[in-house]
């Protein structure tokens, strides 16, 4: 079974997504909360990266924590999908583990 | 206003509500309008995060605390200073911004725009001209 990881720094200011994603298998899941949605904008100077790794991974991001900050789905990159709380739970309970990027 | 104002800039750098820097700063601000000293307040790299438009909490049950940007206005302070390039990199335009306005009551009374979009360069000329600065 894959691995959930979880990441909630904004990739402009930390380096925690950057390493969540050189180190995340392929078929894993990463799923962007509290500041890190910021990362899932369109148009951003981390975009392409972000882009590359949907090819291998699944990038969800948590719906409530980009509505926080001003932003809803249109505003997101083609292929990150939006979930809810629930939506997290049942991540958290479809994976075998989850690693925290903090 | 006495010779012994000095000008003040509030440079705000983190993303709101992840960390609580935003809203402190915040909340310094307001109580700095009660000074009449020369405010200013810059948003650059995460910080043009903070005046977004469109800011709902309902979901995540956080305080939205961005109306209170609007405010700034009405106690005097209306130079607020958007990095260009910090805005250019998280993919924002000015159009993602709050319109933040204050009244010109030096001038014609007319609402105005109180955000202006400033270069990193001549954000540097800014911070340098200042008495104090304080960042978060």
């Amino acid at each position: 079974m894959a691995m959930l990881h979880t990441v909630n720094k904004s990739p402009f200011e930390r380096n925690s997504l950057n390493s969540c994603l050189t180190k995340s298998k392929e078929g894993s899941t990463i799923l962007l909360i509290e500041d890190a949605v910021l990362g899932a904008l369109k148009g951003t100077v981390i975009a392409d990266k972000l882009t590359t790794a949907m090819t291998t991974k699944n990038i969800y991001v948590l719906g409530s924590d980009l509505n926080t900050r001003g932003f809803t789905e249109a505003d997101i990159l083609d292929g990150i999908k939006v979930v809810d709380y629930s939506g997290f739970v049942d991540l958290v309970a479809e994976h075998a583990n989850v690693q925290s990027w903090l | 206003m006495s010779d012994d104002v000095k000008k003040f800039m509030f440079v705000n750098t983190k993303a709101p509500y992840g960390t609580v820097y935003a809203l402190e700063s915040l909340e310094v601000v307001l109580i700095s309008a009660a000074f009449d000293q020369d405010v200013s307040l810059a948003f650059c790299d995460d910080g043009v995060f903070q005046i977004t438009k469109n800011q709902n909490t309902e979901g995540s049950g956080m305080k939205n605390f961005s109306p209170a940007y609007k405010a700034l206005g009405d106690y005097d302070i209306n130079k607020l200073y958007v990095e260009k390039e910090s805005l250019e990199e998280r993919g924002l335009t000015l159009d993602n911004l709050m319109d933040l306005t204050y009244e010109d009551e030096d001038d014609d009374w007319a609402e105005k725009p109180s955000i202006k979009l400033v270069t990193r360069a001549e954000l540097a000329d800014l911070m340098d001209q200042q008495d104090v600065v304080i960042s978060s």
